[in-house]
């Protein structure tokens, strides 16, 4: 197994910081914005961008909430490891609301689609927008692309990429990985 | 672990204190999902699941069936009275015409103990016992621990007594079971002649004075009587049953400590729990039965999981 670093610290803050900019731009005051992050790995990233937005660009009452998509996944039972569940976690209203889904890498586009569903659960957004903070290109098993990207990424089905976070992994980093 | 160690649930007695904090564990998601605006996931889209009712319940079949249909389950739904059973068909053939329509998971209520046991032994598909005669009750023993952990943050180490007819209840012995491998510290306590003889063998305390035990616990789970199984007279009037071991405020107010009054349902109001009880703050009766829908769904998605989909 040999791993290569695809971003270090430093561009990963640059990346941060480019895409809290864009969602200034579309979003403003985000009052009727709210963001969901995808258990697991999509909260540490959503969480991130959420006190970037507040500290440094002083957006006020930004709301975040964590969406698990287990029981809406398409591969139960058709996969050997099993799936756990994570907690949910949406203390806010959805209907009505511009949703931004929030995860770490998007790969085949599975993930998306189960949160799709399952955001609907929660009510009838107006509109929904992807943020992904890598974008694994040319994998795609759905018509399904982001509206924001922190890093295009080009890999193969062998390597897998992994986003390091400094709250959870220590430090800020993006591997290849390949096996 | 997040696995269950078996393919069936057909009681207490067969699973782990790990299939236990498992179950719980999922059924904390699925409470989640049924406090929702939608309150379905899709998870067993591609399940069908038969509920087999030889025997009459209303609760336990609600329940089960909102908790498949919460599950997008396909559901089909069999009692004895209006079926074959009555002109002289075996289980077996009951069942397996039944599974001949591809059915993958089979709920199972049946007047005899051991029902569940002799089916996993003959058919395919993944059993769920919902009650075998007086034996095992085991998702209500699952519940009813599970909303004691919501009530007192764990069941370990807590004092629980089951007070009534405990001869006649498959919810007790599910129950003690089940406490027993959480760790708590169970008693009984009825007349002595609603009590099995071998519970000793159990390694439960019996305690026939209600005062006593009541002083002792933490959790009081109230069972009904059961007239229906009783074949003869176990105690001289209902009047004198409720005098021994009926609960009412005044001795909840008279004990030290605030306990957790618990019951399966259905209640005979006035005769082992009073009015004023059952619909007081202390009693966790309603709540027992949103955290079963919730249990149940953690229960089918488990054991679903474990359905090869290669045998469909």
């Amino acid at each position: 197994m040999s791993q290569k670093v695809l971003l270090n610290a430093k561009e990963v803050q640059i990346a941060l910081h480019r895409l809290a900019c864009q969602l200034i731009e579309n979003h403003d005051t985000f009052n009727n914005t709210v963001l969901i992050g995808i258990q697991p790995r999509g909260v540490f990233f959503a969480e991130r961008i959420k006190t970037l937005l507040e500290t440094e660009y002083k957006v006020k009452n930004i709301e975040l909430g964590y969406l698990d998509i287990t029981f809406y996944r398409d591969d139960f039972r058709r996969s050997d490891k099993t799936l756990e569940a994570n907690k949910t976690k949406i203390n806010f209203i959805v209907e009505d609301k511009n949703v931004i889904l929030i995860d770490d890498v998007l790969y085949t586009g599975r993930s998306i689609r189960a949160a799709l569903t399952a955001i609907q659960s929660f009510g009838r957004p107006l509109e929904i927008e992807l943020l992904t903070f890598i974008d694994r290109r040319f994998s795609r098993h759905l018509p399904i692309q982001p509206d924001y990207r922190g890093r295009q990424v080009d890999s193969i089905n062998d390597e897998k990429v992994r986003v390091c976070w400094e709250e959870n992994d220590g430090k800020d980093v993006v591997y290849l990985i390949n096996n | 672990m997040s696995e269950l160690s078996v393919k069936h649930l057909l009681g207490i007695k067969y699973i782990t204190e790990a299939d236990i904090h498992l179950i719980f564990e999922t059924a904390d998601h699925f409470k989640e999902v049924i406090n929702r605006s939608i309150k379905k996931v899709p998870s067993l889209r591609d399940i069908t699941i038969a509920n087999l009712f030889f025997e009459n319940s209303t609760r336990t079949r609600l329940s089960f069936e909102l908790a498949e249909k919460r599950l997008s389950a396909d559901v089909i739904n069999f009692s004895a009275s209006s079926s074959s059973v009555k002109k002289g068909e075996t289980l077996i053939d009951t069942v397996n015409n039944i599974l001949s329509m591809k059915v993958d998971m089979v709920v199972m209520r049946h007047p005899n103990p051991g029902a569940g046991v002799f089916l996993s032994k003959h058919i395919n598909a993944s059993i769920v016992n919902a009650g075998d005669g007086a034996h095992e009750h085991p998702t209500q023993a699952l519940l009813d621990c599970y909303s004691i952990r919501e009530r007192l943050g764990d069941v370990a180490g807590k004092n629980v007594v089951i007070v009534g007819d405990i001869l006649h209840s498959r919810v007790a012995l599910s129950n003690i079971f089940a406490l027993q491998k959480l760790g708590a510290n169970v008693k009984v306590c009825g007349p002595k002649t609603l009590l099995p003889k071998f519970i000793g063998s159990l390694g439960v305390d019996v305690e026939t004075d209600m005062k006593k035990a009541l002083q002792w616990c933490d959790v009081a789970n109230m069972l009904r009587v059961q007239n229906e199984r009783m074949d003869i007279n176990y105690f001289p009037t209902t009047r004198e049953y409720t005098q021994q071991f009926g609960l009412n405020k005044a001795m909840l107010d008279s004990l030290d400590k605030e306990i957790v009054v618990m019951h399966p349902g259905p209640i005979n109001r006035g005769v082992e729990i009073t009015s004023d009880v059952a619909d007081s703050k202390q009693a966790i009766i309603l709540d027992q039965v949103q955290n079963g829908v919730a249990i149940r769904m953690a229960v089918m998605y488990l054991l679903a999981s474990k359905i090869n989909k290669n045998e469909n």
